[in-house]
């Protein structure tokens, strides 16, 4: 008796799971649909919420005393809503990880992504891209003495620590197969890993690694780049309208040198 | 419908997760259920500084983040020169973690076991420590099977955390799947499912127990 019972419940449970399911890929087609409207929605609240991140030093990093978030893609962040709204205090800030920043846009929690995200064709698949906005390209960080120099000391057994949901994570497994790649939740904590031994390197675009040996000079960047990332704001599928005003802001900022100003600011290579 | 999809094409990794928090249920659940007890025991043996040490243990870890732990033994230990791995680290802060809560639990079943139990083993002539290994821990653990029970469930799902060790567990396998597919919703469920795969067995083994036991006293 008590036997059937529980696996009723196991049953229900399936049966709920499949039911939810349906509910699930209906609110997916719902979404689709307002997606096209993206220019409208953000004109119609008169604001931009962007994704950022809040653990990336250059990029986009917490400021621990003010609480506001500082970084390159923040300012130009700023930078594309003024030229778009006309007033840069209409940016708002959501933080974001590389595995929570397509959901939440597809949420409709966030209107654009500007968070040191490479533009790649899977990615293509699941939200639409501005034009390049900043050239990187992935790289090695090492503690200082390391014997790893390039991608080609990454022999069988090696730590390489990644952030999940990262470009990174998926090209290391490509350049260097034999590698044992431990990815973590974000940054911050894939850097402490790096910093208690529990990696021999740690592998992202070299923006970010760049940042990581300014906070620590124990530690710095070794090796050429051996992927392009070309980094990219994303807007849901589908928001042709949004994504060419974007191009249109960032070819402004590009041309009126505000851009050079902000890359200065942030990157000193 | 549901993308079944996802779980065809990734069972290879639900699989390896799978089998990885099954390994680390089972070291934790055997460890913590030892540490637990002698934890039970020195918080009622007859000298105050064995009760003192359980207490404090008990209250310590009993009352903070498990994540904390694990994040301590993975991360802050390395400073001290002992390097554990996440899987390493996560099954131990599992057992530092739950054996605080089984402690309790079995503290409350030896309190359970009538006096005159161990009153009589120690004018038969038994030690201390054989009055409690063969008369008053056999008797308390059958109380405190259901709540122990819950204990070991408690575990099982508490293994989630080690994720952020990248201890290659269920949970981890998960998050890598959803961030490679941008799928959440059917990742999530059919973990979900890889979950209860242990607990349910693992709850009706517990009542299955309690009844026969039951039966025999």
């Amino acid at each position: 008796m008590k036997k059937k019972n529980l696996w009723f419940a196991l049953l229900t449970m399936i049966l709920a799971a499949v039911v939810l399911g349906a509910c699930g890929s209906e609110d997916k087609e719902k979404e689709k649909d307002s997606g096209k409207n993206a220019l409208d929605t953000v004109k119609k609240q008169d604001k931009i919420v962007w994704g950022v991140k809040n653990d990336t030093r250059l990029f986009g990093l917490k400021n621990p005393t003010t609480g506001d978030i500082e970084g390159f893609d923040i300012d130009m962040a700023k930078a594309l809503t003024k030229e778009i709204l006309g007033d840069e205090s209409k940016a708002e800030f959501k933080e974001v990880t590389s595995k929570t920043r397509i959901p939440l846009l597809q949420k409709g929690d966030i209107n654009a992504i500007i968070a040191t995200m490479t533009i790649t064709e899977e990615r293509k698949k699941e939200v639409d891209f501005s034009d390049v906005y900043f050239e990187a390209g992935q790289s090695l960080l090492v503690k200082k003495g390391s014997s790893i120099k390039s991608i080609d000391d990454i022999k069988k057994g090696t730590k390489v620590l990644a952030v999940k949901g990262s470009t990174s994570a998926v090209n290391i497994r490509e350049k260097a197969p034999e590698a044992t790649v431990l990815e973590f939740e974000n940054y911050a904590e894939a850097f402490t890993a790096l910093k208690s031994g529990q990696g021999d390197t740690l592998t992202t675009d070299n923006a970010i690694l760049y940042g990581m040996a300014d906070e620590d000079s124990n530690y710095e960047v070794v090796g050429d780049t051996f992927t392009d990332e070309p980094y990219g704001i994303a807007v849901k599928k589908d928001s042709p309208e949004f994504i060419a005003e974007i191009n249109k802001a960032l070819k402004t900022l590009k041309d009126n040198g505000t851009y050079d100003e902000i890359y200065k600011k942030w990157i000193k290579e | 419908m549901l993308d079944f999809s996802i779980l065809t094409e990734n069972w290879d990794a639900y699989l390896t997760g799978f089998k990885q928090t099954l390994l680390v249920s089972l070291l934790a659940l055997v460890g913590s259920f030892a540490l637990g007890t002698f934890l039970a025991i020195l918080q009622i043996a007859p000298i105050k500084v064995c009760n003192w040490i359980g207490t404090a243990y008990v209250e310590f870890f009993r009352n903070i983040p498990l994540l904390i732990i694990a994040f301590f033994l993975y991360t802050a230990l390395p400073t001290l020169k002992i390097q554990l791995d996440g899987f390493q680290a996560g099954t131990l802060a599992l057992i530092i973690y739950t054996a605080a809560f089984i402690a309790d639990a079995i503290r409350a079943g030896i309190l359970a076991v009538h006096k005159g139990q161990s009153e009589a083993a120690r004018s038969s002539g038994l030690t201390y420590i054989q009055t409690m290994w063969y008369v008053v821990l056999p008797q308390a653990i059958k109380i405190v099977i259901p709540p122990l029970g819950n204990q070991f469930i408690n575990l099982v799902k508490n293994s989630s955390i080690l994720t952020i060790l990248a201890a290659g567990e269920l949970m981890y396998q998960a998050d890598l799947i959803s961030s490679r597919t941008f799928v959440t919703f059917e990742v999530y469920i059919f973990v979900a499912l890889f979950y209860l795969v242990i607990t349910i067995p693992l709850s009706s083994a517990v009542r299955y127990l309690e009844q026969r036991l039951a039966r025999t006293s």
